[in-house]
């Protein structure tokens, strides 16, 4: 510690952390008491700063039967279906992307380095730039409604790629030599080395796509037209407009709440590995 | 065991660089040789060309009489310690020299032997469920060389083994390389640009300059008959005073306006040269012939360093410390005839015996 432990050095750090605290959480706290009351009282304005009496049964309808006008489906299926399409962009981009980087760093190939700029390029070309020709593209090839239209598109991944190549790039050169002198393929080197020496990069990758791929919005609203496919970012959007009932905001915010728990879930899980991954230095 | 044998190496780069001009030399079975030279000599060149790891661009290289340049490294029955070790990081110790034997499909107890009786030597049976991370340097570089001994390769690779280590621990780690070559009698290349370490370990030196060989001989040939101005410079410290002269007549050279008298070999009257001898064999004494101004004085311990000027030319001596005042500006002292090397200032080889 470089400053003296005095009054204000401890306390005002503390005081500065708590209210940026407060101020992230006490939305979240709300959304959360809301999805425990009924509609009336929502509706009616006297929802205070206390859970109500309707916690179970709110999350109970929601999860298994759904809201009464708007989806049909139940909260668990578009869980499910956001957590496939969220895994499946997680896992495809790692494997995309750290096999391209091997190739890129590790072979030396005609136009190496334009394939990589080429690659490096696609970064200015999100899919919000190219949704129209990536939309014809997935519906002339009859993929809308599934899970492969949902997720392929996504997966290409300039970030992924460039993240491993940094990586790669600082993994000694020796060890590459030690392995060849050790009767290592190239593939077995990727296997018995370099896989290993990633994990806390994959880790942290895995936390990045994860939650990319589970707030998705734009790609599952065009791609997706059946109940049955759609993802919990699509069907809260659906439960808070409405065209002549009233909004049941207590369903809304029980969905928000369970929206919330798996990317939480992943970046509580995978927290150490996943700041681990991003500044660790020492290989 | 095998010899290895250069036949004129080249290398070069893509992009015209020639790293290493045309070495030949060979290296008898169970032989220390040291590649030493300053650093871009082409000494790590020609030894990743050995290993496998560079392609030679011409020339003929044979490990056991058998042409390895298109072999990969691999099966080239070599093992190779680097500068850094060069350690898998998420291997523990047993399964980073375990490592090799698998990929060659050694039995499992096999492996285990060998790993055992490699630790043994090395004094790393404690740390064998280690991960390097949790090693010092000096333990890791074990650890390396443990890797190179379980394949038992018919030659062994140092690519500047000790030079990541503190001083102290190099001095051991030196004296531990030799007596591992000494038990083992794998004939073995070992890279560096430390001469201490060259002329301590080697059987035979070679010392480079800018991809060429300047000398190929035993650590006490290079030092005490250096072929050219670059080796009796490089090898040896301090360095050699060099003076400039003019070969006189046969047998004699004049520095200034004294003549010496020294073996000119078939040098003609007139040829420029350079007179060296080293710091240390200069013979102090009050009736010496060559004059010393000191400017200042180096305090080694058992020696003192007197660096001043001779006839406006830069002369460091090296005497032990009963030998002169330490604060003496004028030294005395003669050169043994024995203690003169001779060399053509142009070409920088060596004259006479």
């Amino acid at each position: 510690m470089v400053e003296r432990r005095s009054f204000i050095t401890v306390i005002l750090p503390h005081i500065i952390l708590i209210v940026g605290v407060a101020i992230v959480f006490f939305p979240v706290y709300l959304a959360f008491v809301a999805s425990t009351w009924d509609p009336a009282t929502i509706v009616n304005g006297q929802l205070g700063l206390m859970p109500g009496p309707y916690l179970i049964e709110n999350y109970q309808r929601i999860l298994f039967t759904g809201t009464s006008s708007s989806t049909r489906e139940p909260v668990a299926s578009m869980m499910f279906n956001s957590l496939i399409m969220a895994l499946m962009i997680a896992i495809g981009k790692i494997i995309i992307s750290i096999f391209s980087a091997f190739a890129i760093v590790y072979y030396r190939f005609p136009f190496r380095m334009t394939l990589f700029w080429i690659i490096f390029i696609t970064l200015m070309l999100p899919v919000e730039v190219r949704i129209f020709p990536t939309y014809k593209i997935v519906a002339d090839l009859g993929m809308l409604d599934s899970y492969t239209g949902l997720t392929i598109p996504l997966i290409a991944s300039a970030t992924g790629t460039l993240l491993f190549r940094q990586f790669f790039m600082t993994v000694p050169d020796e060890l590459l030599e030690a392995s060849k002198i050790d009767a290592a393929g190239p593939l077995q080197f990727f296997r018995d080395t370099l896989l290993p020496l990633s994990m806390t990069t994959i880790a942290a990758l895995f936390v990045i796509q994860f939650i990319y791929g589970w707030n998705q919005y734009l790609w599952p609203l065009l791609i997706t037209t059946k109940d049955s496919m759609q993802t919990i970012v699509i069907g809260i959007r659906k439960m808070i407009t409405t065209q002549d009932a009233l909004t049941e905001w207590q369903l809304a915010m029980a969905t928000a709440m369970l929206a919330l728990l798996p990317p939480v879930a992943v970046v509580i899980s995978m927290q150490k590995l996943f700041v681990k991954g991003l500044v660790e230095t020492e290989k | 065991m095998a010899d290895v044998t250069l036949k004129d190496i080249r290398k070069v780069y893509p992009g015209g660089v020639e790293a290493v001009k045309g070495i030949n030399f060979a290296i008898p079975d169970g032989g220390f040789c040291v590649l030493v030279g300053p650093s871009g000599c082409g000494k790590s060149t020609l030894l990743r060309m050995i290993a496998g790891l560079e392609t030679i661009t011409e020339g003929e290289c044979r490990i056991g009489g058998r042409l390895v340049n298109e072999v990969e490294p691999a099966d080239r029955d070599i093992a190779m310690v680097f500068q850094n070790y060069a350690l898998y990081p998420h291997m523990t110790v047993y399964n980073n020299m375990a490592y090799g034997l698998r990929n060659r499909k050694t039995p499992e107890d096999e492996i285990r032997r060998r790993v055992a009786e490699a630790a043994k030597i090395l004094a790393i049976e404690p740390f064998l469920d280690r991960k390097p991370k949790a090693l010092s340097g000096g333990q890791r570089q074990r650890v390396a060389m443990g890797r190179a001994i379980v394949r038992k390769p018919q030659v062994f690779l140092f690519d500047e083994p000790l030079s990541n280590l503190d001083a102290k621990l190099r001095v051991h780690m030196r004296v531990e390389i030799k007596k591992l070559h000494t038990s083992l009698k794998v004939t073995s290349i070992y890279v560096t640009h430390d001469q201490v370490e060259a002329m301590t370990l080697a059987d035979m030196i070679v010392v480079m300059s800018a991809g060429r060989v300047e000398q190929i001989g035993t650590p006490n040939e290079v030092y005490s008959r250096p072929e050219s101005i670059f080796v009796a410079t490089f090898i040896g410290s301090p360095a050699m005073n060099l003076l400039k002269g003019v070969v006189a007549g046969p047998g004699a050279v004049k520095l200034g306006e004294t003549v010496l008298r020294v073996d000119t070999g078939g040098a003609a009257a007139g040829t420029a040269v350079l007179l060296g001898f080293r710091p240390d064999e200069a013979v102090l004494s009050k009736t010496g012939a060559a004059r010393l101004d000191v400017s200042f004085v180096e305090e080694l311990g058992p020696s003192r360093l007197y660096h001043g000027t001779l006839a406006g030319e830069e002369v460091t001596l090296q005497a032990p410390p009963h030998a002169a005042d330490a604060k003496a500006s004028l030294l005395c002292f003669d050169i043994p005839d024995r203690a003169m090397h001779l060399f053509d200032a142009t070409s920088g080889r060596r004259i006479g015996a």
